[in-house]
């Protein structure tokens, strides 16, 4: 990537303040709250015209929930989603849908994001279909011409999603979510169900796009090898909440936060006399119904501390453009 | 990774010919599929052929299906001792020519099979996909609603009815279909319910469909398979549930005739005259196997993975 930093003077895509979704798990007659699943807790992100944010999480820390939320697909518990200054919260069914046009999602699973009863012209021409009065042959001729873009032939037209393999599921996912020329695209793990070499082609893809179209993107992840190569900035979460956010380069650089250390730490090295003798972190990501006290990390964080248990760090700029949320951030 | 070819100028040719050639050659390939699958091809065969047997029954008929002959009461099939040719699947107790029965009684027995399972079906997969889809109020609403129905016997709630509206072929249509329903409805339900969780679903959504888009391109399309199964499987039921309605007095009445209605006539002579509820029974079989066949290449021709 070329440009790498979140240049203060770059235009703010989306705003994100505050964002919580609890899930409320309730029984009986007179429906008792028992349980709150705090899924997503709290999550302020600013998002740059023009960049890619990684967001990296082990499973059940929110991350596709908030991706869900930055998309309008769900209804946040509290907090605001401001996109090129509208709140997408506050909208209607109607607006909604006209800012879809706007946002758009490349899904995990491509076996699952694809009606298998449509034809592939159906499936990217659909979004056009909607939203624009094209007619068919228009349609058509656009279809063609994303289908070239992300690197399908117009042979395919006809075809239906079965008959293509998991990588070229993705370009027709990928050309799908194209189709609007959308101003940002959220990037639900797009790569981590595909086969090793087919990811690397995926991302160049989205590299490609992302500069030929100005696509912002928002890559959520479960690893950070899988988000180095594409992300400009990015964001870990725990358990529902930021714990560090910064630069790419700045993060695998040195992080602050003793999380994001352990994840660094555990990406496999080339080499064996690279090994580092660094303890695997343990135990699982505690119950999102019922968080520890203070530091939601300080059940598995090897240099907890008495205050770690009893007050939660907030995100914090400790060092230029690099914020955490960590009492005692690891300072290199 | 799919390296990008060149392709010569006919390949665009073709792609933009295929707006013109996608209605008729559609039918063609339907065709083709057919008769690449033999049992839809057997399949096609029995319904069209049982179909032409009803249009033209009045032509074909070797004999009157009403006119009894006590004196040629209860003759077997031609090939046993005893039988005639002139009756070539034998009499009935009241002398009446079987086979021209069973020609006679296929319009009735088809049309009420067919209809039937069409109304309720129709019932069934609007109620079902409207509850799967929306739940909340809706669904419970229309839960209680199939519970309801459950709950009160198939033939209590038949026999009310039609001693209320009074018995004719529309009504015993009806009947059979609004009590009948309760079976597609709850199937649908539950596919729709898994199906609306899936991620192209979510995509639906994420592109701006609306819920009636999503609901007949995304959810309609991948329920529909299930259902024709299930709606096949039921012409047979309900072709038999109409004979129980002749039983009780409130379903065709003689002189109509209809399948049903011979095979509870012939009950009464399984032991001493087996052919008078053998040979209706043979027809129901016939005619909803074939249906059946013809259902199942429906279904493989409306999944593309068959393809």
């Amino acid at each position: 990537m070329t440009n790498t930093s979140e240049a203060p003077s770059a235009d703010v895509l989306m705003e994100v303040k505050g964002l919580k979704k609890h899930f409320q798990v309730k029984k009986g007659y007179f429906k008792k709250e028992i349980s709150n699943v705090k899924a997503v807790d709290g999550v302020d992100v600013t998002i740059y015209e023009g960049e890619t944010l990684g967001i990296v999480g082990e499973s059940g820390c929110g991350k596709s929930t908030t991706g869900e939320m930055l998309l309008g697909l769900m209804k946040p518990t509290e907090g605001s989603v401001t996109f090129m200054g509208k709140d997408l919260t506050a909208m209607n069914k109607k607006e909604l849908r006209e800012m879809r046009k706007d946002i758009q999602v490349i899904f995990q699973d491509p076996f699952a994001s694809l009606n298998p009863r449509m034809t592939v012209e159906e499936l990217i021409g659909e979004p056009l279909k909607i939203h624009t009065s094209k007619t068919k042959k228009e349609i058509r001729n656009e279809v063609v011409e994303l289908l070239e873009v992300v690197g399908l032939n117009q042979e395919q037209l006809k075809r239906y999603p079965h008959e293509f393999s998991g990588g070229q599921r993705q370009r027709i996912g990928i050309a799908r979510a194209l189709a609007l020329k959308p101003k940002l695209i959220i990037c639900d793990e797009p790569v981590s169900a595909l086969d090793v070499s087919i990811q690397a082609q995926i991302l160049n893809l989205l590299k490609k796009l992302q500069r030929e179209f100005n696509l912002t993107l928002v890559f959520i992840a479960h690893g950070l090898p899988a988000v180095r190569n594409i992300s400009d900035r990015i964001a870990v979460m725990y358990l529902g909440k930021i714990v560090e956010i910064t630069d790419r380069d700045q993060l695998f650089a040195g992080a602050l936060h003793p999380y994001t250390e352990a994840l660094l730490k555990s990406i496999p090295v080339d080499h064996p006399s690279l090994r580092s003798n660094y303890q695997p972190l343990e135990g699982d990501l505690p119950n999102p119904a019922n968080p520890p006290s203070g530091c939601a990390f300080h059940t598995r964080c090897p240099f907890a501390q008495e205050i770690c248990r009893e007050k939660a760090p907030s995100l914090e700029e400790h060092r230029e453009n690099h914020h955490a949320a960590c009492h005692y951030p690891l300072y290199k | 990774m799919v390296t990008k070819t060149e392709q010569p100028n006919e390949q665009a040719l073709d792609v933009n010919n295929h707006s013109a050639k996608t209605s008729s050659s559609q039918s063609k390939k339907w065709i083709k599929q057919l008769l690449k699958s033999k049992t839809g091809t057997v399949g096609l065969l029995i319904v069209v052929s049982v179909i032409l047997m009803a249009i033209f029954a009045d032509l074909i008929v070797p004999h009157s299906h009403s006119e009894t002959n006590v004196a040629d009461r209860l003759i077997p099939p031609f090939w046993m001792d005893g039988g005639s040719s002139e009756y070539i699947l034998g009499t009935d107790n009241l002398g009446r020519d079987i086979l021209s029965r069973i020609i006679i009684g296929s319009q009735v027995s088809l049309l009420v099979g067919i209809s039937s399972v069409i109304v309720a079906g129709a019932i069934g997969l609007s109620l079902g996909l409207i509850s799967g889809y929306y739940g909340k109020w809706i669904d419970q609403v229309i839960m209680r609603l199939v519970d309801s129905f459950l709950a009160i016997p198939n033939i209590l709630f038949m026999l009310i009815i039609l001693a209320v509206i009074g018995t004719s072929l529309p009504a015993i249509i009806l009947v059979l279909g609004v009590t009948t329903w309760v079976i597609y409805a709850r199937m649908v339900r539950s596919e729709t319910l898994s199906i609306k969780e899936r991620d192209y679903v979510k995509s639906a959504r994420a592109i701006g469909a609306n819920d009636m888009r999503i609901i007949s391109k995304y959810i309609l399309p991948n329920v529909i398979s299930s259902f024709i199964v299930i709606a096949t499987l039921n012409v047979a039921t309900t072709i038999i549930l109409e004979s129980s309605l002749s039983f009780l007095g409130l379903g065709i009445q003689s002189p109509d005739v209809s399948w049903g209605l011979m095979l509870s006539d012939g009950r009464d002579y399984l032991a001493t005259s087996w052919w008078v509820a053998t040979f209706p029974g043979l027809a129901i079989t016939i005619t909803v196997l074939g249906i059946i066949f013809l259902g199942d290449w429906l279904r493989d021709v409306l999944d593309p993975k068959t393809k």
